[in-house]
């Protein structure tokens, strides 16, 4: 039960970090995502993000930060088994799920529906 | 705006950049965050509760368990988007919407829907990564940067 309270603290105060991007700083909210991914992908290379992730699972896991984090420790994985080319071949390893999903529902999704309004 | 543009403007302009920002409507900073706070909590305990579910009744464990949560939450946000729930959700949380990676299927999957009356290939294949792209293009030269300067500190027998 407390994973739950968890992931609502720690998700919500990252969603929170987003929204200050947009409104103090004035970033459009393309550059904010691209910001937190960075920010996520830095933080994975420091080995910072995966201690977040078993503290609060999916309020780690769920933002978009932690997409930078997967492509960087896909990398890093692949790299300690196959060397340094290890790090082009193994970038998308984790993140084919949500990648491969988005572009596959995201497509039976404009099959399926008409544009609104 | 910023300095370097400002110099190049003559002092009428300037004084209408003036003009514009004093009325330019406030932003309720604290509302916004609030409800970018609880919406996006309230997306991340739905994605705990499938991460809960992946864990008890498959063999997932802790850290495989998040991948299937993210395509849960992909094919959830699609259908909301569908039907046109989703952007009256947005609507209200703001970035409580964006940040999660309900956020990123929701620009894909309403690219993919707008266009497709330009074509299924040109239309929709062409334009469906039009806003999402740029998270996949800065993540992954990011991450192949952060990668690349992990191993070298390391291959110097760095503290990392």
């Amino acid at each position: 039960m407390e994973k739950f309270i968890l992931a609502f603290l720690v998700g919500g105060a990252i969603c929170m970090l987003g929204q200050l991007l947009m409104d103090v700083f004035r970033l459009t909210p393309a550059h904010m995502t691209v910001s937190l991914v960075v920010a996520g992908a830095v933080l994975g290379g420091l080995g910072l993000y995966e201690p977040l992730i078993k503290f609060a699972g999916a309020g780690a896991s769920v933002p978009i930060s932690s997409f930078g984090n997967s492509l960087v420790s896909g990398a890093l994985a692949e790299a300690e088994r196959n060397g340094i080319v290890g790090v082009l071949t193994g970038i998308f390893e984790v993140t084919s799920a949500g990648i491969s999903s988005a572009i596959i529902f995201g497509f039976i999704a404009s099959l399926l529906f008409k544009p609104k309004g | 705006m910023s300095d370097k543009k400002k110099k190049k403007l003559s002092p009428v302009q300037q004084e209408y950049q003036q003009f514009a920002k004093d009325r330019e409507p406030k932003r309720p900073i604290l509302k916004n965050c609030l409800r970018a706070f609880i919406a996006g909590g309230i997306i991340c305990t739905i994605g705990q509760f499938f991460h809960w579910f992946y864990m008890t009744f498959f063999n997932f464990t802790e850290v495989t368990a998040a991948n299937p949560t993210v395509a849960s939450l992909i094919i959830l946000s699609m259908l909301l988007t569908g039907f046109g729930v989703y952007d009256h959700i947005a609507q209200w949380a703001g970035g409580g919407t964006i940040v999660p990676v309900t956020g990123f299927a929701n620009t894909i999957t309403s690219a993919a829907i707008e266009h497709r009356s330009e074509g299924y290939v040109l239309g929709v294949g062409g334009n469906m990564f039009k806003i999402a792209g740029p998270v996949i293009v800065f993540g992954v030269f990011a991450a192949f940067i952060v990668a690349i300067a992990r191993l070298a500190v390391e291959a110097l027998g760095g503290m990392l």
